[in-house]
């Protein structure tokens, strides 16, 4: 498997760490109800099809990123920096 | 036996091996199974189960039956395919799975209790009595189970591991794969061309004919002399492709030693992950027995495997050959031979209206139906019509028809497509994005369509990459392929179908009985294709057993699921350089060999390389040096590499904010020239590390996180960061490696680190500033992880070694000295100090009683969830010192004196344990229920994997210096 | 106190075989540049005093023995000089925390393909390319500094493991070569 870093170009999936659902980068706000921190902390969606999740560029330029993949093709349809995502 | 004047091995290299003892001569370019054959040596084996005598069937990677084991000077492999194996001098090997001689094989006595073998005999027999199982049945089982053996010991051979990229990765070089490779390698794009064999050629090698009117074998050298002056193509050779995975990777393993004497560095195999833009696979097509009688006697051979051993290594396998085949293209076997002068006995042809010209006898619309010779094929049984005909013959070619080799376009969850025109299943197009299948492996069967489909897959390859190209077509032999399938011969006794697992046509017909019917089911029930092979040649034949004992189609029936790897891979290839030194990074401080020079045993800490101890003379045992190091910390000096502690430096009018935002207290007001603990949480409120940051500058501040987790901290800022403030005016950047830092603690340690300074500084506790230490620019810091006075003394790395060394002669001058691990965890034990043991990642702040650092005036990461119920409160087990005067250990767990030691009683557990030399006492951190509200209690310590039951008593962490006087004095 | 005496990671260490040499070399001062949030054109300035500019990703420019290295986003690596003045960004000194070592020689690009998962080829890693990738289980930054010679910059505390990675790949290169396969 290999995904392309936005800044880094095309690399082999051993340079990245892998952590799970996009939905941490959703952190409520202070103050928010303790179920929206449930919700934010442990429930998640385990789709066939398309899924966004996080990856971090570790042996490359310590970047974040939001990876837009198929779970049953395995399709890799985008790579964006956490840091510059559109909100 | 050899023919003179045929094939390509070197004649003018003879070459000595051993199989079995026995010397035998070969000649360079030979395998194992063609100088086997040359010498008259037909059985290479036993039966995987019923321990028949085997033979060689194929003459390639498929091999099912000749299995030997290779021994080497550093290694012993087993189920090496002598097919596969090219002889060298001195090649040492030896036929398998027998009990006593390969001739008179003890365990040969399976084949006679073969009515108590069938498939799933395991699952029905051994049952009763059950108290027989673990010492009878299953030793005995154990014997017999396994092909080959090893020789126990490390494989000291040298295995390689490497990367490639390539525009157009060609897998195969027969004539697609050859066609492909030069038409993408004269557009100028990278090429590499894998062949699995020694030599490219592929089918050309074997079969002859013409192309663009010379001879195939001329043909093949023109176009490698090409590609090899092409500095864009690689050709790799002794290299099988055995995967295909996600974006458009390979897995390739190479032979690249085993054909020579092991050498010191050259390595036996390399296994290579290719990264291809686009991937022509032309692996061509493998040749399937027919299931009849005893259709796995030594001398029964693929027809394609003679004719490859004929033509490509002039040998022939027998005497009088026959041959049964049903396609056109297999009579050319028996025409080779006896162009060669080798009398063929008879061709039958299964096929009614085949034709009976040849210049042998040729029984049409005929079937062998059995065979006999006990270590070899003597004759078979012919049934046409009504009759039956025996003929003597010592080798009788098969071919029920080929199956393309369509294995890497099912990796990816392809599912074969099954064509009723070739009686196989052929790849479904577009299963391995960007890989295409070519000639034989696409059912293109002619010569001709293999360089036709060859030239177009590279052709467009050579388009989607930008590039033009021309390359012409050559004519060929274009002869059209069709196939009535004819998987087995209606019969009695047992025909076998997958000869690596000794699975016949009874036992698929059994399971399906038995109501295995799913070819899933049937595969397990029976084990075929789950030999070393994989069923290479018999999967298909197995399915079509199957589908008939169920009154279904083939394509109905389906196909087991084909998964890298395509070959056997060796854990050594796949994992090379991973032992020993590369199995991951060492990393050494600048004090190493200063600690080794005064015996320090070193041991790792992370990936870190730290002294345990420092022995002195009279010392027998650890324990001795690390109680006189506690005890000259406490009463003089100690010096102590702490270098291995995370290191963040973090910049920027944002910095105070951004570490208010991932520790739990504050540090924004903190002032320049002061240090802080502070304790960071995972989001989800658990404790992730603890540290000291230091404020160096208004807008600089310096983090410390723990040696093991100085990775995960850096990962974590880097998350916090870039998700939730990459607009603040913060950077940050790891300085670990930068800096040596010492820690000098204990009464005499502000004397000792004075006497370093250029300008003695008098810091108060938690300060930190910056110094001039021989010559360099440093920084001091006045912290503590021993409760004594304490100073941590950082400068530039490649000063490290030196300073280390003054520091620890200066030190032994005032009655100090260096020390280790095992001191610096008693001195931390002893003041209560918490490390990873035990914030392990189940600890709150709650819990190690640091529920006041989480600030309330600030949001911070982990704090809402660190406040949802569950995560603090007496019911849960929080941080308590233990006190014994027996040892302890960690790991055990605590109880109530007087009740049962159950999971249900359980009170809590130990995390660290030590002997203090200063209270004179066993001493614990650990968890208990409620703890902090059960000082002074009496605690019941069970260690049963120790043996140890320890009565404790329950106190405050905290056991040395409690008020801190000694630290801040 | 006499003056402390500095030791470089592998003291200067050296092999050459089969083509290829290995050589720990001094990169001099390595100052990580780090560019804060709306800073670049200040940051810029600054760097023009001393006639570089941030490197594009994956790349680094030179000199008058300056080298001014991508490593991440809006970050550099300025070495073999000292910085100059640069308002705008975090700086900090690495001098000390990196091993520097030379892989040259026309199997250079060999020896590293059997230790970095990279496409080294030279129109996919032209001269002046900077990666940041890993050697083995290492992280680095490579620096493509000719057609046959690579700088690989490894973690000081991790030089003499990358040292032994580069030397066993060395030895089986050469032993391949040596041998008619």
């Amino acid at each position: 498997m290999r995904l392309t870093c936005p800044l880094c170009g095309d690399r082999d999936r051993r340079e990245f760490y892998y952590y799970g659902a996009e939905d941490y980068l959703h952190r409520p706000p202070e103050g928010a109800p303790l179920a929206d921190w449930d919700n934010y902390l442990h429930l998640r969606d385990n789709p066939a099809g398309v899924t966004k999740d996080l990856w971090y560029h570790e042996a490359g330029c310590a970047q974040w990123l939001v990876v837009t993949r198929n779970t049953v093709t395995h399709e890799i349809s985008g790579v964006e920096l956490v840091a510059e995502r559109k909100a | 036996m050899r023919i003179d004047g045929k094939g390509l091995v070197d004649r003018t290299k003879p070459v000595r091996f051993r199989f079995d003892g026995k010397d035998y001569a070969g000649y360079k370019g030979d395998t194992l199974a063609s100088a086997l054959l040359a010498n008259d040596v037909r059985l290479v084996g036993r039966s995987f189960k019923y321990h028949r005598p085997r033979g060689v069937l194929t003459a390639g990677s498929e091999e099912p039956n000749a299995l030997v084991e290779v021994v080497g000077p550093s290694n012993q492999t087993p189920n090496v395919r002598a097919t596969m194996q090219e002889v060298f001098e001195g090649l040492d090997c030896r036929s398998q799975n027998r009990l006593g001689s390969l001739r008179f094989d003890l365990l040969a006595v399976n084949d006679y209790l073969s009515p108590f073998l069938s498939a799933g005999f395991y699952y029905k027999t051994f049952m009763w009595p059950r108290a027989f199982w673990e010492g009878l049945y299953e030793p005995i089982i154990r014997r017999a189970a396994g092909l080959g053996s090893l020789s126990g010991k490390h494989d000291e051979g040298t295995y390689e591991k490497a990367f490639a990229f390539c525009d157009v990765l060609v897998i195969g070089s027969g004539p697609a794969g050859l066609m492909a490779a030069l038409t993408a390698g004269r557009s100028g794009a990278d090429v590499i061309l894998c062949e699995e064999s020694h030599a490219l050629g592929g089918r050309l090698l074997s079969d002859g004919g013409t192309i663009g009117g010379v001879p195939a074998g001329d043909w093949v050298a023109q176009v490698l002399a090409e590609l090899q002056a092409l500095p864009n193509v690689r050709i790799m050779a002794r290299t099988t492709v055995t995967g295909a995975y996600d974006s458009g990777t390979y897995g390739a393993l190479e032979r690249v030693g085993l054909h020579k004497p092991a050498r010191p560095n050259l390595p036996r195999e390399c296994f290579w992950r290719i990264v291809a833009k686009h991937a022509v696979l032309a692996s061509g097509a493998l040749e399937r027995p027919v299931a009849f009688e005893n259709n796995d006697r030594p001398g029964i051979m693929m027809a394609s495997a003679v004719r490859t051993y004929l033509n490509r290594y002039g040998v022939v396998p027998g005497k009088r050959v026959t041959l049964f085949a049903n396609t056109d293209q297999a009579r050319g076997v028996a025409r080779d031979l006896m162009a060669s002068g080798i009398q063929v006995a008879a061709i039958i042809d299964p096929r009614p209206d085949a034709s009976a010209v040849e210049d042998c006898p040729v029984h049409v619309g005929a079937e062998v139906v059995g065979s006999r010779g006990r270590l070899g094929l003597a004759g078979i049984q012919v049934r046409k019509g009504s009759e039956t005909i025996e003929i003597e013959t010592d080798c009788l070619a098969m071919s029920g028809g080929w199956n393309p080799t369509i294995h890497l376009t099912c990796h990816m969850n392809g599912r074969p497509r099954w064509s009723e025109e070739l009686a196989a299943f052929v790849p479904m197009e577009g299963a391995v994005p960007g890989l295409v299948a070519v000639g034989a492996a696409n059912g293109s069967m002619s010569t001709h369509g293999a360089l036709a489909t060859g030239h177009a897959a590279a052709l467009r390859a050579v388009e989607a990459l930008g590039r033009k190209v021309s390359v012409l077509l050559p004519e060929a032999e274009d002869m059209p392929y069709t196939l009535k399938a004819l998987w087995a011969v209606e019969g009695k006794g047992r025909a076998w179908l997958d000869f690596a697992n000794d699975v016949t046509t009874k036992d698929v017909k059994l399971a399906a009985q038995e109501g295995f019917r799913s070819v899933e089911h049937m595969k397990r029930y029976t084990t075929q294709g789950m030999a070393p092979d994989q069923g290479k040649s018999s999967n298909v034949a197995a399915l079509a057993v199957l589908a008939e004992a169920t009154g279904r189609g083939i394509a109905e029936t389906g196909v087991t699921t084909f998964r890298p790897p395509y070959v056997p891979v060796s854990i050594a290839a796949m994992g090379a350089g991973g032992r020993a030194e590369g199995f991951a990074p060492q990393r050494f401080l600048t004090s190493d060999q200063a600690s080794r020079d005064r015996g320090a045993p070193m041991i790792e800490a992370g990936l870190w390389y730290r002294p345990s101890y420092f022995p002195k003379p009279g010392e027998a045992t650890w324990r001795e040096a690390c109680d006189r190091e506690v005890t000259m910390v406490r009463e003089t000096v100690g010096v102590a590499d702490v270098s291995t502690l995370g290191k963040i430096d973090i910049q920027g009018k944002d910095a105070g904010r951004f570490l208010d935002f991932v520790y739990t207290n504050t540090f924004s007001t903190l002032p320049v020239g002061r240090v802080r603990y502070g304790l960071m949480l995972r989001e989800d409120g658990l404790v992730l590390d603890d540290g000291t940051s230091a404020r160096l500058g208004e807008g600089h501040y310096l983090m410390t996180t723990t040696t093991a987790a100085a990775g995960l901290v850096m990962r974590h800022l880097d998350f916090v960061h870039q998700a939730f403030c990459a607009d603040w005016q913060v950077r940050f950047i790891s300085v670990t490696e930068s800096w040596a830092q010492f820690a000098v603690a204990g009464p005499k340690a502000r004397a000792l680190v004075n006497s370093f300074l250029e300008v003695p500084v008098d810091l108060p506790f938690m300060g930190v500033a910056p110094v001039r230490i021989g010559g360099v620019d440093g920084r001091l810091f006045r912290i503590s992880f021993s409760g004594e006075e304490g100073y941590e003394l950082a400068v530039p790395t490649r000063y490290g070694e030196a300073l280390f060394r003054d520091l620890v002669a200066r030190a032994e001058t005032m009655g100090g000295g260096p020390y280790g691990m095992e001191a610096l965890n008693v001195l931390r034990i002893e003041k209560g100090f918490i490390t990873h043991a035990e914030i392990h990642g189940r600890v709150t702040a709650h819990d190690i009683g640091m529920e006041k650092m989480v600030s309330a005036k600030k949001d911070c990461i982990g704090k809402a969830a660190a406040t949802r119920p569950g995560m603090w409160g007496p019911e849960r087990e929080q941080l308590v010192g233990l006190k014994a005067s027996a040892p302890i250990s960690a790991g055990a767990h605590l109880f109530v004196p007087g009740t049962e030691v159950h999971r249900e009683t359980d009170q809590g557990y130990v995390t660290s344990i030590c002997w203090s030399p200063t209270v004179g006492a066993w001493l614990g951190l650990g968890f208990l229920k409620d703890g902090r509200a059960r000082h002074g209690e009496k605690i019941r310590l069970v260690d049963h994997l120790r043996g140890l039951d320890v009565l404790c008593e329950v106190c405050d962490p905290v056991f040395h210096d409690p008020d801190g006087e000694k630290l801040r004095a | 106190m006499p003056e402390l005496i500095a030791k470089s990671a592998l003291e200067g260490r050296s092999l050459a075989l089969g083509g290829v040499t290995l050589a720990e070399v001094e990169a001099g001062p390595i100052t990580s540049i780090a560019v804060l949030p709306g800073a670049a054109k200040t940051v810029a300035k600054g760097l023009k005093t001393i006639g570089l500019a941030m490197p594009e990703p994956n790349r680094f420019a030179e000199k008058k023995g300056a080298r001014i290295v991508w490593t991440g986003r809006e970050q550099a690596f300025l070495i073999g000089v000292d910085a100059p003045e640069l308002e705008g960004a975090a700086v900090t000194d690495q001098s000390d925390g990196w091993a520097v070592l030379e892989v040259s020689g026309p199997a250079a690009v060999d020896v590293l393909a059997r230790l970095v998962p990279m496409d080294l080829r030279l129109t996919a890693c032209p001269v002046g390319s900077a990666l940041r990738t890993q050697v083995n289980h290492m992280n680095t930054v490579i620096l493509r500094t000719g057609d046959y010679a690579f700088e690989i910059m490894v973690f000081r505390s991790m030089a003499r493991t990358a040292w032994h990675e580069l030397e066993t790949a060395t030895h089986m290169v050469a032993a391949r070569a040596s041998v008619k396969i």
